[in-house]
């Protein structure tokens, strides 16, 4: 059974269409890098899979069945930039929204909560911030409480928007590995991911997308120089000749 | 309670309710939109006036009620539109706004509705205008409200603090948790306008702004806690609604007047004096960033 | 009716609330650009201090006077915005409800006090807040005028370098064009324009004579200069109309008439905008979901799909 399936969506923001004919089936188990150039609705496909913005056409079905049935099972990591990181609030609490849905209304999180977000703090290294305003971490430990929250959530199928933007290099690998080890525990990873020069070592599926999807598949298969062309429109010199 | 005390409690009353609400206006970026509500809520009166010809407290909430969810609508659909946000603010409520006034103007005639009184507040009548509510006796009407809307505002930011708080700090993740956006914000919305209404007997529509806006701004800068933040504003709310009250006092001029101002002091001596996030604070201990 | 046309005060009133409709659906139009429709809210409001500081001051109602002492309120409540905002974690909307409602409180205080002390006279202060052309006197009208014709040209005149400026400031950096000139004339234009504006329709509704325009002219045009020239026209255009309509009733105040006026405009625009009204984005939907269902099905559709 696949885990995700997305039958001829399209979307537009206004008049402009950013969306058309995606169809694509994801299998358990795989890592996969959304790749396309500036304007090819990469956030916009996540954020039209999880109905955050409406489709103009087409089906998306999770695990067999609809999003509203399966959202538990459904993790999703927004980019850095859309939050106002002035909130009050600390690294810990943040963690912890990524509960509330498990929590359910009118009740308040848990010891057994509080120690959960514990737990996948110290999985991203940050157990000495929790106790930390968020506008005084740094973008690095930003996003690496955002992964906490989504670790959190346990759920079998992640969508992440640019979680490797602007971060150090500690915290790309920090992030890389979690992504891995989530892999090997037989959870789907989405990820839209901007850097072209570390697809190949990061991804074992990637998907090329400018508008529609251009090619989907295995890294080794798909990541080659002709269709890495056609999606960016053939102005991208090819990083292994240069 | 003698004069001066009911006039002390429906201004605490308001620096409460107005307090608790301002938080969630600023960390959700609806300062513009409460401004808003503020003047909209006058055509819900005035509308409501029209239909029952008496100046009675339910239909002028549920009044209220519905034109602040109007202005909430309305200002949505026009961003909708492909208006920018704020011109869209903008838009609506000068036009609804305009509109009651002309209603009163040219309908009413009416000695107890007057603009004047909806938009400058005139508390030094509440005391005098009383009704009998069982167990408790003879209370201002004003004021009764005021303690029902601010039972109410606590009810639903207690009930449903978890969700205010996601909702606010990350849109985003709350629709992807199956969280119902929208609605909170239009019950947001509904609880801003029942406060706004409510405090218009004491402090009318522009003040309300005052009372709504300046503690909470002057509280975010004192804390980096969400329930610190709620409490403190909630204070100052109370602080300047009395401190105004005895600067009104003093120097005989508008109460309303005075409350907004004393609302400012409060703001300018958080924005000097802050040990965090006031105006010396960078220059007294720099930002650490530690990685 | 009629009569209306034939006093020549009347006349006097609806002329210049003909011009300073044009003037600030001018300077509307700049504003939108810039983002900052409801800042004209907040400095409307934060004007009320400085009228009745002048007011008190001088001890009766010259018009000069008290533009100038809204001027340096509004100018003061600008400067407050834009220093709370970039100096603390509190964000722009957050400062200018704060600018708006403390120094409109201020100036209730101050009002309050002045009517009670300064001998009546209350009247001309009232009309602050509501705006009443029909009090205004053949030298405020003059004071009007020119002030607004001045502001009008300005706009004219630069034409060229506003557009750069709200379109690229940085660009427009690069070019020789100081952002700081352009920014202090653009504030001092918008200040000058709220404070003859308050007169006539009051610090209440000012903001929805330099908003209004501008969003409804936004619906005809892409153009720039067509957008800038719509907004005069609607603007003057709803001034007119509403001070016609306010003079038929007795006491009916001016400024909600004009807004009215300016509102019926925009819905009209927001219907039938021939570039991004209701009717004419219906009808491209229509079009774009018929050509995407054509689409959908000459084309059989498979898992990966190439573009041509």
């Amino acid at each position: 059974m696949s885990v995700l399936q997305v039958e001829n969506l399209s979307a537009s923001y206004r008049k402009n269409k950013v969306l058309y004919d995606v169809n694509f089936d994801v299998q358990p188990g795989s890592l996969t890098g959304i790749v396309g150039p500036n304007g090819a609705g990469k956030s916009t496909l996540l954020k039209v899979m999880l109905n955050l913005h409406p489709a103009l056409s087409g089906n998306v079905s999770f695990f067999g069945s609809t999003l509203a049935k399966t959202k538990s099972k459904v993790g999703y990591v927004p980019q850095r930039g859309s939050v106002d990181w002035d909130f009050p609030t600390n690294a810990l609490d943040v963690v912890l929204m990524g509960l509330y849905g498990k929590v359910g209304w009118f009740k308040w999180p848990s010891k057994d909560d509080k120690e959960l977000a514990m737990e996948s703090l110290a999985q991203m290294g940050m157990t000495d911030y929790a106790d930390r305003q968020i506008s005084q971490l740094s973008g690095g430990q930003q996003q690496r409480v955002f992964l906490a929250r989504a670790l959190v959530q346990n759920a079998d199928l992640y969508f992440m928007d640019e979680p490797l933007v602007g971060v150090d290099a500690a915290t790309e690998t920090a992030i890389m590995t979690t992504l891995k080890r989530l892999k090997s525990a037989g959870k789907t990873v989405m990820v839209v991911h901007h850097d072209l020069l570390t697809v190949e070592d990061y991804f074992d599926h990637v998907m090329l997308l400018n508008k529609t999807i251009i090619k989907y598949g295995k890294t080794e298969e798909v990541f080659t120089k002709k269709n890495v062309q056609r999606t960016y429109g053939g102005t991208l010199r090819w990083m292994k000749e240069a | 309670m003698s004069y001066e005390g009911w006039i002390l409690l429906t201004a605490s009353l308001v620096g409460l309710s107005c307090g608790i609400i301002g938080v969630f206006l600023i960390l959700r970026k609806m300062v513009m939109m409460a401004d808003a509500i503020s003047h909209t809520v006058l055509l819900g009166i005035v509308t409501a006036y029209l239909i029952t010809q008496e100046l009675n407290g339910m239909p002028m909430l549920i009044g209220a009620i519905i034109a602040g969810l109007l202005t909430a609508v309305l200002v949505q659909w026009l961003h909708s539109l492909g208006v920018q946000q704020d011109a869209s603010i903008g838009v609506v409520f000068t036009t609804l706004f305009a509109i009651g006034v002309i209603l009163i103007a040219t309908k009413t005639g009416n000695v107890h509705l007057d603009v004047q009184h909806a938009l400058m507040g005139e508390i030094t009548f509440v005391p005098w205008h009383t009704m009998d509510v069982p167990l408790i006796g003879e209370i201002p009407q004003a004021t009764f409200i005021l303690l029902i809307v601010l039972a109410i505002v606590l009810v639903m930011i207690l009930a449903f603090y978890k969700e205010w708080k996601i909702t606010t700090f990350d849109a985003a993740l709350a629709a992807s948790l199956g969280l119902p956006v929208m609605l909170m914000h239009y019950v947001f919305m509904t609880l801003v306008s029942i406060t706004t209404v409510a405090s218009f007997d004491a402090v009318g529509a522009i003040m309300v702004v005052a009372m709504l806006i300046t503690p909470a701004a002057a509280a975010y800068l004192w804390t980096d806690r969400l329930s610190v933040m709620i409490c403190l504003s909630a204070l100052f709310g109370v602080i300047s609604a009395i401190s105004g009250y005895y600067i009104a006092v003093w120097i005989d001029t508008s109460i309303s007047g005075s409350m907004a101002f004393a609302t400012g002091i409060i703001f300018v001596i958080s924005f000097i004096g802050s040990p965090n996030h006031g105006y010396f604070a960078r220059y007294i201990r720099p930002v650490t960033i530690q990685d | 009716m009629l009569d209306v046309f034939l006093s020549p005060n009347a006349q006097w009133v609806l002329l210049s609330t003909l011009i300073l409709g044009t003037a600030s659906g001018m300077i509307g139009c700049l504003a939108y650009w810039k983002r900052q429709s409801l800042m004209s809210d907040a400095l409307s409001h934060a004007a009320l201090p400085g009228v009745v500081i002048a007011f008190s001051i001088i001890g009766y109602k010259n018009l000069p006077f008290m533009i100038l002492g809204a001027a340096v309120s509004s100018f003061l409540g600008a400067c407050f915005i834009h220093w709370i905002r970039s100096s603390s974690r509190v964000k722009e909307d957050a400062a200018m409800g704060i600018i708006l409602s403390v120094f409109f409180g201020l100036g209730v205080m101050l009002m309050t006090v002045v009517s009670r002390t300064g001998g009546g006279n209350q009247a001309g202060l009232d009309s602050f807040i509501f705006g009443q052309a029909a009090s205004m006197v053949r030298t405020d009208v003059y004071t009007m005028l020119v002030v607004a014709l001045v502001i009008i040209t300005v706009i004219i005149v630069a034409f060229k370098e506003w557009k750069l400026f709200l379109f690229d400031a940085d660009f427009a950096k690069g070019l020789g064009l100081s952002n700081r000139l352009m920014n202090g004339v653009y504030l001092s234009m918008l200040v000058l324009v709220i404070v003859i504006g308050i007169q006539a329709v009051g610090v209440i509704l000012m903001a929805a004579l330099l908003i209004i325009p501008a969003v409804s002219a936004h619906y005809w045009t892409h153009s720039f200069k067509q957008m800038l020239f719509l907004s005069a026209i609607f603007g003057g255009g709803s001034g007119m109309l509403g001070t016609l309509i306010s003079t038929m009733g007795k006491g009916w105040p001016t400024g909600p008439f004009i807004v009215i006026s300016s509102a019926s405009i925009f819905i009209v625009s927001l219907v039938f905008g021939a570039k991004r009204g209701l009717l004419i984005n219906a009808f491209q939907l229509r079009m774009h979901r018929k050509h995407h269902a054509v689409r959908n099905h000459s084309i059989p559709r498979h898992p990966v799909k190439e573009v041509k």
